[in-house]
């Protein structure tokens, strides 16, 4: 039997029946897609996949276009003069913190945040398992929370009625880009994207850099205007000769205030090891009684936190947007899009994203004996949540979507963002459990327990 | 919904899938629990199951690690303003790429003879381990077809 060995196996040298030959023809003519194309969350993908946004991403071409036209007349008007009178490395200076901070905004706003990916049906159908089984739920079951220790602390998990799984600690559902983020900051509107575990860093090297960069105008600004003052005119001529002086004084100012609280209340958190989301809400700040006070995820030590915060390994994107989608699978309207129905493709794949399991799944496959059939049966009611209790409605927490205090009457480069965290929970279940629905969009629903395949034929027997 | 279609596909039906949640009792570091499903229980012997996941643990770990190789990454990725990401390998991912291999290898000596499959953690967003449970449709039990399968491999 050569099937053992690791070969590709080529359906055509399979037996073909004429409904498999059907299925072949019919899979070959689907288009390939990549997982961006189905990406459930509210994102925006350029350059095929390598590149994410926010849907709402209206402000950072402001953002953008702040930063490019104060240096720009820095450049312009101001340069020449300090060049000639001081030192050539002032637009030298000037150049390397305009790099750095478009290159850090870019960043900021094209990396993945950290977004998990949804619940595949099997694990949501696990998880309503769970819950139902150890009876936490009653009739009307509250707002579906998982209470673990960490670090000998109590930390309660909540249930994302979205994305369908208990949210990781630090995590939370930002509602405006609809996906899970992991270390979940805040929604910055001046990015256009969420802050979260992976672009915290890059996000940080913005404000830190654009405070440089904007204190670094301001005080050139204001020595190019005493300079001139100073070689015998008024200041009203100076002012006169250089107008463009006046535009960047007024933008820098503004945003000097905004921007530099900003950088020293990051500073802080990163300090502390603690997320806006988190301190805005006061997770760790002590108020509920001293036994819940302290971070638990703090190293207790300043600077032990701002390298692990920053300097820390780069954790990768969980969302593998430039994946294939594999093209045989059914897919249910809602959260399975994107998810890689495993197994059961193996060997009708195209596109394997999976080549070990499934190479893996092929040798069994073959090398098992399959003189006839069990006859695809008796489908086993098992107890797998599939008469939910019908919920109740959603339970909403509290949206606390916390503005920085400072205000922005000129819109310099980022200011305070409005950071949003509100974790609001849709309660999409309905009296049917939501994954055994989304898994079965055919109407064999009740053959199955558990669907994994793409045809609804599929079960499994559970043999007692 | 023909039997025939079903030897075809999938003469070794899943019968069951088990998910390994994570454990966050240090913390958001990457780490799995060690518990012994049930579901298991017939299927493999403990130990193989705990070596796997604790060998896992210590990937995800070492990839995880704050020392003086993150720092050096970290700071010389701050240097060149990030660029570097486009360019290098992080170690995270290298360390990625050997737990990959280390699942496949799992995969085919221990897991896939017993009626199981290891869906690499990262396919599921870190968030569990997925282990798909096989029923042999054969008319042979699980046993004989298992036997079937060290008999092949062995060639």
């Amino acid at each position: 039997m050569r099937n053992c060995e690791y070969q590709q196996i080529d359906p055509r040298t399979l037996t073909v029946t004429p409904s498999t030959a059907q299925n072949q023809t019919e899979k070959k003519s689907q288009p390939v897609r990549r997982k961006w194309e189905v990406f459930p969350g509210k994102n925006r993908f350029f350059c095929d996949g390598r590149i994410m946004l926010a849907r709402q991403s209206g402000v950072l071409p402001l953002t953008l276009g702040l930063i490019v036209v104060t240096c720009g007349l820095f450049f312009a008007f101001d340069c020449p003069f300090l060049v000639h009178h001081l030192t050539v490395f002032i637009p030298v200076i000037a150049a390397v913190l305009f790099v750095f901070v478009t290159i850090s905004l870019l960043w900021t706003s094209f990396t993945d945040p950290g977004i998990l990916p949804r619940a595949t049906p099997d694990e949501a159908a696990d998880i309503e398992k769970q819950i139902d089984t150890s009876g936490s739920s009653t009739y009307r079951p509250p707002p579906r929370t998982k209470e673990i220790l960490i670090n000998q602390q109590v930390v309660k998990l909540k249930y994302c009625f979205t994305c369908k799984m208990f949210r990781p600690p630090r995590t939370s559902h930002c509602s405006l880009c609809d996906n899970c983020v992991e270390r979940f900051d805040h929604h910055c509107p001046w990015v256009g994207n969420c802050v979260g575990k992976r672009n915290y860093r890059f996000f940080y090297s913005f404000i830190i850099s654009l405070s440089f960069l904007t204190s670094f105008i301001f005080g050139c600004v204001i020595t190019h205007i005493t300079l001139r003052s100073q070689a015998g005119k008024s200041l009203v001529q100076s002012i006169q000769e250089s107008p463009a002086s006046v535009v960047e004084l007024v933008i820098c100012f503004f945003s000097i205030w905004s921007i530099l609280g900003l950088s020293g209340f990051h500073t802080y958190l990163v300090a502390s090891n603690l997320t806006t989301n988190e301190d805005i809400k006061g997770s760790w700040s002590g108020k509920r009684g001293a036994e819940d006070s302290g971070n638990p995820y703090s190293y207790n030590n300043i600077i032990t936190n701002c390298c692990a915060t920053l300097c820390g390994p780069m954790p990768p994107s969980l969302i593998d947007r430039r994946g294939f989608v594999p093209p045989d699978e059914a897919v249910p309207a809602a959260s399975a899009s994107e998810i890689e129905l495993p197994l059961f493709t193996a060997k009708n794949d195209a596109h394997r994203c999976t080549q070990s399991t499934k190479d893996v799944l092929e040798r069994m496959v073959h090398s098992s004996d399959i003189p006839g059939l069990c006859p695809h049966g008796a489908p086993k009611t098992t107890p797998l949540g599939l008469e939910v209790p019908s919920l109740p409605a959603p339970s909403m927490e509290p949206s606390p979507s916390a503005l920085c205090s400072q205000q922005h009457a000129h819109q310099p480069a980022p200011l305070p963002c409005t950071q949003f965290s509100r974790s609001r929970e849709k309660d999409s279940v309905q009296s049917i459990n939501p994954a055994f629905r989304l898994a079965l969009p055919s109407p064999s629903l009740s053959r199955t327990s558990l669907i994994l395949g793409d045809t609804p034929d599929i079960g499994f027997v559970l043999r007692p | 919904m023909k039997p025939t279609n079903n030897i075809l596909r999938h003469s070794a039906s899943l019968a069951n899938k088990v998910f390994i949640q994570r454990d966050y009792s240090e913390g958001t570091t990457c780490k799995f629990q060690t518990k012994f499903p049930i579901e298991l229980e017939s299927r493999i012997e403990r130990t193989l199951f705990e070596d796997t996941v604790k060998t896992l643990n210590n990937f995800y770990a070492e990839a995880e690690k704050i020392g003086g190789q993150s720092y050096l990454e970290g700071c010389l990725a701050c240097t060149t303003a990030y660029l570097i990401f486009l360019c290098i390998e992080t170690r995270y991912e290298k360390v990625l790429k050997k737990i990959a291999n280390y699942i496949q290898e799992q995969n085919e000596k221990i897991y896939a003879p017993r009626g199981l499959v290891i869906t690499d953690p990262i396919e599921r967003g870190m968030r569990v381990i997925e282990i798909s449970i096989y029923e042999d449709r054969g008319s042979c039990g699980s046993s004989s077809g298992s036997s079937s399968v060290s008999g092949s491999t062995a060639r």
